[in-house]
C-alpha cells in the first residue's frame, strides 16, 4: 500500500458508507415524521412544551441530568421499564419530533425520566427532592441542588411559594426557603414529562403476552 | 534480521551505526521540537485539570453531599468537565504531538514553519478551556461528547483545520518512498475527525435534525471519535514503537493491511449499539450490531500482529519503560474491543447498557489503550527533541505500576458492580434505591484506583517538568530504562 490517492480513496468511502447508510438514510427515511393531529380532541400530538417547561429543560441541559438519567423507555420485555412503572408503553421516534435537542441518555445511574411528570404529578415532591434527595429519597446519590433555592427572611406573611421542608432540614426560625425561577421552570419540564398518547404505531409494538390474554393482544 | 539493530541499539538513540539517517532523523526530530512540546506541555496540563475533575465527580458519586453546595461543581458538570478536558484537552494534544512527530519522522520530513503551528495550537486550548467554563457556568450543550458550548466551537475547527492541513503538508513533502502502517492510520484519523466533527456540529446544533435522527448522528460522531481519531492514532503509535524498540519488523504486512481496511470498513458502522432498545429503527441497530461483531476481525489481526512481535522479547520489558506502557496499551485494546462487540449482543446490552459497565469500558479504551500508549510515546519522544534524559526511573516506575494496578482496579471493581446493577435493575422485585445502594462499593473502589492514578499522574508531571527544566548534560548519555539491561554493560 504505497499509492497514497488509493489509501485517500478507501479512507473516503469508508466513512461516506456509514455516513450515507447511519445519517443520510435515516434523515431521509424519517427526519421528517409529523405530529399527529387527534381531531376528536382536537389537538395535534407530540404537544409542544409549555413556555415554563422549555426554559425548566434548559436547567435540565446546563446541571447535566442526562449523565445519571435516560430519557427512553425500552419495549415491554427487554429490560423491565414498564414492570417498574417508568412507562406503559415504549418510546417511538415520534415522542421526539418537537423537541429541538433530543436528551435519551446512555445512563440510569437515577432512574427514566420520561414519564416522571405521569408517576410525580407533585410539585412539592419535586422541589423537595431537588432541594435534598435524602429528604424523598433516602439513600439516593443524586446530586443536591439547594443553590436552585434561596432562604429568604419571613417579613409578614410567608410566602405561598415557600417549600415545607421536614426537620431537620428546615430554615431557622423567622426564614424560609423559596425556589428560584429555575427551579420552578426544572419542576414544570419534569412535570411536562409524560408520552400518554397512543399513536398508531405504539398499538402495533411486540407486547409481552400475558399467559391466557394472548389473543386479547394480538387484535 | 541480521542487519537489524540490536536490542541496546535501539534503546540508545546515539548507537545507529548509519549516522546519515541518523543525522537526518535528528533534523526531522529538532524541526519538530516547538509544536511537539507544546502540545505535550498542554496535554500534561489537561491531564492533570482533567484528573482533577475525575476525582470530584468520582467522590460524589457515593458521598453526593460532597461539594453538594457549590453549583459549578454540580456532579452534571464536574463529569463533563471531565470527560472534555481528557478528552479534548489531554488525549487530543497528546495525539497532535504524537502524530506530527510520527508523521515528520516516517515521512522522512522535515516539519516546516513549525512556529505557525503554534498559532493552531494556542487556538485549540483557548476554545478547550472556554468550553471547559462555558460548561462548568452551565452552557453545556448536554450532547454526550460534544458539550463545548457553540461559542467555542469555531476555534476548535480552525485549529483543527490548520492541524490537519500541516500534517498533510508534512507528508506530501516527504522523501520516503514506502507509506508506513502507522502513516495509513494517521492520515485516515486526520481526515475522519474533521468530517465527523463538522457533520455532528451542523445537525445537532447549528441546523438540529428532527427527533431521534439527532441520537443516531450523536452515536454516529461520538463512537467514531474513539474509533476513528483515537483508535487510529493510537494504533499507529503501538505499530511505530514496538518494532522500533525491539529493532526488528512488525509480525506481518499482510495482517497490517487486513487491519487496517476491516476497522475502516467495520468501525464506522458500530457506533449505533449505543441505541440499542432505543426509539430508531430496528434495522440500523442491527447493522451497527452486525458491524460490532465484526470489529472482532480487526482487532484479532491487529492484536496477533502487535503480540506475535513481542513474543520472545518479553524481558524487553523488563527495561523499557515506552515499551512496558504501550504494550499495557496493545493488550488492553485487545481485550476492551473483544468486550465491546460481545456488549453490542442485544441479550448483554438489555443487562449493562444504562450501568457503570458501560463507564468502565469506556475508560478501558480511553485510559487502559490510549492514554498508556499515549505515555509510552512520551517516554520515548521527549528526550529526542529535547536532547535529554528522563530524570528520574523511579518516577518512571511509580507512574506505571500506579497507573496500571489503578486502572485494573477501576475496570474490574466498575464492570462488576455494573453487571450486578443491570441484572438488579432489569428485576422490577429490586427497589430503585436498593439497586443504587448496592453499586456504592463499587463506586467508592473507583474512588480508591482514581487516588491511586492521581498520584501516578503526578509523579509523571514531576518527571516532566523535572526534565523540562534540567539542564542538558555535557556529555553523551544514556536513555532512561528501568534497570541496565546486561548487554548494555557488555557494550559498555
Amino acid at each position: 500500500m504505497n499509492r497514497a490517492p488509493l489509501i485517500f480513496l478507501g479512507i473516503f468511502f469508508t466513512l461516506a458508507f456509514s455516513w450515507t447508510g447511519i445519517v443520510l438514510s435515516n434523515q431521509l427515511s424519517y427526519g421528517k415524521l409529523q405530529p399527529i393531529t387527534d381531531e376528536t380532541e382536537n389537538k395535534s400530538y407530540p404537544e409542544l412544551l409549555p413556555g415554563l417547561a422549555a426554559q425548566g429543560k434548559l436547567v435540565y441541559q446546563d446541571l447535566g441530568c442526562i449523565y445519571c438519567h435516560s430519557q427512553q423507555v425500552r419495549r415491554p420485555g427487554f429490560g423491565a421499564d414498564d414492570k417498574r412503572g417508568w412507562g406503559d408503553r415504549q418510546s417511538v421516534a415520534r415522542d421526539y419530533i418537537r423537541e429541538g435537542r433530543v436528551l435519551l441518555g446512555t445512563m440510569r445511574t437515577g432512574p427514566d425520566l420520561r414519564n416522571i411528570g405521569a408517576r410525580q404529578t407533585s410539585r412539592d415532591w419535586h422541589m423537595l427532592h431537588l432541594y435534598d434527595p435524602q429528604i424523598t429519597s433516602k439513600g439516593s446519590i443524586m446530586a443536591p441542588f439547594p443553590f436552585l433555592f434561596e432562604k429568604h427572611k419571613i417579613v409578614g406573611q410567608s410566602s405561598p411559594k415557600a417549600i415545607k421542608l421536614p426537620a431537620p432540614y428546615t430554615a431557622e426560625a423567622g426564614y424560609e426557603i423559596v425556589p428560584t425561577p429555575r427551579a420552578e421552570a426544572l419542576v414544570a419540564y419534569l412535570q411536562s414529562l409524560k408520552d400518554t398518547y397512543a399513536y398508531p404505531e405504539t398499538k402495533n409494538v411486540f407486547v409481552e403476552p400475558i399467559a391466557g390474554t394472548k389473543k386479547e393482544n394480538q387484535k | 534480521m541480521a542487519t537489524a539493530p540490536s536490542l541496546v541499539a535501539s534503546f540508545d538513540p546515539t548507537s545507529s551505526p548509519d549516522l546519515v539517517k541518523r543525522a537526518e532523523l535528528s533534523e526531522i526530530d529538532a524541526s519538530t521540537k516547538i509544536p511537539v512540546l507544546f502540545f505535550l506541555c498542554s496535554a500534561v496540563l489537561w491531564l492533570l485539570v482533567g484528573t482533577a475533575f475525575a476525582l470530584i465527580s468520582s467522590f460524589k458519586l457515593h458521598t453526593p453531599s460532597f461539594l453538594g453546595d457549590i453549583e459549578w461543581l454540580t456532579f452534571g458538570r464536574a463529569r463533563t468537565a471531565h470527560l472534555n478536558s481528557v478528552i479534548y484537552g489531554w488525549s487530543v494534544n497528546a495525539a497532535f504531538a504524537v502524530a506530527f512527530w510520527l508523521m515528520a519522522r516516517l515521512s522522512r520530513s522535515v516539519l516546516r514553519h513549525s512556529g505557525l503551528l503554534m498559532i493552531a495550537g494556542a487556538f485549540w486550548n483557548i476554545g478547550v478551556t472556554i468550553g471547559i467554563v462555558g460548561i462548568l457556568a452551565g452552557d453545556s450543550t448536554s450532547i454526550e461528547w460534544l458539550e463545548i458550548p457553540p461559542y467555542a466551537t469555531p476555534l476548535l475547527f480552525v485549529a483543527y483545520a490548520f492541524v490537519g492541513a500541516w500534517a498533510l503538508i508534512t507528508f506530501r513533502f516527504g522523501k520516503s518512498g514506502h507509506i508506513y502502517v502507522s502513516q495509513w492510520y494517521l492520515l485516515a484519523a486526520l481526515f475522519w475527525f474533521p468530517w465527523l466533527y463538522s457533520v455532528a456540529q451542523i445537525m445537532l446544533i447549528l441546523e438540529p435534525a428532527r427527533g431521534t435522527v439527532q441520537a443516531l448522528v450523536n452515536w454516529w460522531f461520538a463512537h467514531n471519535v474513539l474509533g476513528l481519531w483515537f483508535t487510529p492514532i493510537g494504533l499507529a503509535a503501538a505499530y511505530y514503537f514496538i518494532p522500533k524498540v525491539l529493532g526488528k519488523p512488525i509480525h506481518s504486512y499482510y495482517l497490517s493491511v487486513l487491519g487496517f481496511w476491516s476497522l475502516a470498513l467495520f468501525y464506522n458502522w458500530a457506533g449505533v449499539h449505543h441505541l440499542i432498545g432505543g426509539p430508531v429503527p430496528a434495522w440500523v441497530i442491527s447493522a451497527g450490531i452486525a458491524a460490532s461483531f465484526m470489529m472482532a476481525i480487526p482487532v484479532v489481526v491487529v492484536g496477533i500482529n502487535h503480540h506475535m512481535t513481542m513474543v520472545g522479547n518479553f524481558s524487553a520489558l523488563k527495561y523499557s519503560p515506552t515499551l512496558r506502557f504501550i504494550v499495557f496499551g496493545a493488550v488492553s485494546y485487545t481485550i476492551t474491543s473483544l468486550i465491546g462487540s460481545v456488549m453490542a449482543d442485544r441479550q448483554v446490552s438489555e443487562v449493562v447498557h444504562f450501568t457503570h459497565f458501560t463507564v468502565a469500558h469506556a475508560h478501558q479504551g480511553m485510559y487502559a489503550f490510549f492514554t498508556m500508549v499515549m505515555f509510552g510515546s512520551i517516554y520515548y519522544i521527549l528526550p529526542r527533541i529535547l536532547l535529554k534524559e528522563w530524570p528520574s526511573a523511579m518516577l518512571i516506575s511509580v507512574h506505571f505500576w500506579t497507573v496500571s494496578v489503578g486502572i485494573t482496579v477501576y475496570v474490574v471493581a466498575l464492570s462488576i458492580g455494573g453487571i450486578k446493577q443491570g441484572l438488579e435493575m432489569n428485576n422490577a422485585d429490586i427497589p430503585f434505591l436498593q439497586v443504587v445502594a448496592n453499586t456504592i462499593p463499587y463506586l467508592l473502589s473507583r474512588s480508591m484506583s482514581g487516588i491511586l492514578i492521581t498520584i501516578g499522574h503526578l509523579a509523571f508531571a514531576v518527571n516532566f517538568t523535572w526534565m523540562l527544566l534540567r539542564p542538558r548534560a555535557a556529555q553523551k548519555t544514556a536513555p532512561t530504562l528501568f534497570r541496565t539491561p546486561p548487554e548494555m554493560e557488555v557494550v559498555r
